[in-house]
């Protein structure tokens, strides 16, 4: 899958705050090529500025964080694409664009960042849309789609380009239990198939117990648990005993 | 001073924003399909806008100067004062002042909501330059649409104008068209239209700006919307200015 060696993320004494509020202190973690890693926490305690943190979307204050070989918060313009194409990223409400289908959605990046001809886009856009079950509603706008469908759109746009890394923000919220295992499945197909690193952001004990292969636990800003769900299960904090039992 | 400050500030980013376009514009990808797709999304939905408008601002003005004219027995220029009144100064100011409206509200909403939805972090994420995919294309369609919108708001007013002078004279249209056309040169129309360019470059760019620029969720997009129109519109009167002095400059017969 791969020629990197070492960590697909990593995160080295990540410090962010917006004016007065701290977010991330002094957080270091790492993920590797084909673990999964879920992120828990209570709301407002930084598991999405994480995510967009590895990203770049938003800059750290102090500290690095690491997408294989590349420090992305110092990254020119041009490396930075370079390295964000490693990545794909299924956003809390999916964020697709709404004035196009969702082929349309879908293509873009295949249009823009290869050199795929029009036949080879249809062909990737159909393989990743059959995968998550959407072939049919291809040429819908996302406005047409539910909350269900659009989650899986998001998550076919994110696969699209077949990414190293899978970032995937609250995948199963507001979604119904039988909907949310089949995201759930979906993410686990990823990393078993293809090896795809995936850092979940979620708040369903019950999917992270699922998916993940570690649970790193935030709190207030502190990474206050790290490691397999029955270490986490023991940990000295109480915050992250509650997290994963309750 | 606070509020200086800030407006200092206002003005530092908006500029260095506006810049931006123009290095990003000659920078590829080109983007010609965005561009096209812009120019129909704002410029056919505002000719609805702008051609009922023309009408009646032109049949206004007739029904306006005729009486004066008259008066003075000058009632053979009323097509000519029409007609110059239109391409020179009413035709491009009030078209740039509608789609100030039209477009910037629609720009700015749009942006905005894309930020409030996570939409434009989405592009950023795909490794797409969401100012350049975004933002360019709609300021360069503004650009664009500018010029071609006024040349309908000038025709819609000079026939609102012939069908007011009708009612009241029946002059032929053949006439009325001569002694339109009579005393206009073609720096009476050609500046003043493309001046309407740089109504498009403000009202894209200032409308991108509050929209591309917001992070106030959803209280942003109405905010946005508001803010292009106003400060839109504001811009494009005090432009005006400089622009006619510029026009006077270059063709000096068109300040006599």
């Amino acid at each position: 899958m791969t020629d990197h060696t070492g960590p697909a993320v990593a995160f080295k004494h990540v410090y962010k705050a917006f004016g007065e509020k701290h977010v991330l202190s002094n957080v270091s973690f790492s993920v590797e090529p084909g673990e999964a890693l879920c992120l828990l926490g209570r709301s407002g305690t930084g598991k999405s500025v994480t995510l967009k943190l590895i990203v770049s979307l938003l800059k750290p204050d102090s500290g690095e964080v690491w997408i294989e070989h590349d420090n992305v918060g110092i990254l020119k313009e041009e490396q930075l694409s370079r390295a964000r194409r490693k990545l794909g990223y299924l956003f809390q409400d999916a964020a697709l664009f709404d004035s196009l289908t969702l082929y349309e959605n879908l293509a873009l990046p295949l249009t823009r960042l290869t050199s795929k001809s029009a036949d080879e886009i249809d062909a990737a856009v159909d393989r990743v849309l059959s995968e998550v079950g959407l072939v049919a509603d291809k040429n819908k706008m996302p406005a047409e789609l539910s909350g269900g469908m659009r989650k899986r759109a998001g998550l076919a746009r994110a696969l699209v380009l077949e990414p190293k890394i899978l970032l995937a923000d609250e995948p199963s919220s507001g979604l119904d239990r039988i909907t949310a295992s089949e995201i759930d499945e979906l993410l686990l197909r990823q990393k078993k198939e293809r090896g795809t690193a995936l850092i979940v952001v979620t708040h369903d004990v019950h999917g992270a117990r699922r998916i993940a292969d570690r649970i790193a636990v935030l709190d207030k800003g502190d990474l206050v648990a790290c490691g397999p769900v029955a270490d986490v299960e023991r940990s000295e904090n109480e915050v992250a005993r509650r997290l994963i039992w309750e | 001073m606070t509020w200086l400050i800030k407006a200092l500030d206002f003005i530092g980013r908006l500029s260095l924003f506006g810049i931006r376009v123009f290095t990003d514009v000659a920078r590829p990808p080109f983007e010609g399909s965005q561009v096209l797709r812009q120019i129909v999304e704002v410029g056919t939905k505002s000719i609805p806008l702008v051609l009922p408008s023309g009408l009646a601002l032109g049949a206004v003005m007739t029904l306006h100067t005729r009486s004066t004219l008259v008066t003075f027995g000058a009632a053979a220029m009323i097509p000519a004062v029409q007609a110059l009144a239109f391409f020179v100064e009413i035709g491009p100011l009030v078209a740039g002042l509608l789609l100030a409206g039209r477009m910037g509200s629609g720009i700015g909403a749009v942006l905005a909501n894309m930020r409030a939805t996570e939409q434009i972090d989405g592009i950023e994420s795909l490794s797409i330059d969401s100012f350049k995919f975004l933002v360019v294309p709609r300021v360069v369609a503004c650009m664009i649409a500018l010029p071609l919108l006024t040349l309908f708001m000038d025709f819609a007013g000079l026939l609102g104008g012939f069908l007011s002078e009708y009612l009241s004279s029946r002059i032929s249209p053949e006439l009325y068209i001569t002694r339109a056309f009579n005393y206009i040169e073609w720096s009476n129309f050609i500046a003043p239209t493309l001046k309407t360019a740089v109504f498009g470059y403000i009202i894209g760019t200032v409308s991108a700006y509050f929209g591309y620029t917001t992070n106030r969720g959803a209280q942003g997009v109405g905010e946005a919307a508001t803010n292009s129109v106003v400060v839109s519109s504001l811009l494009i009167i005090l432009a005006d200015v400089f622009l006619i002095k510029c026009i006077f400059f270059l063709f000096p017969e068109n300040a006599i």
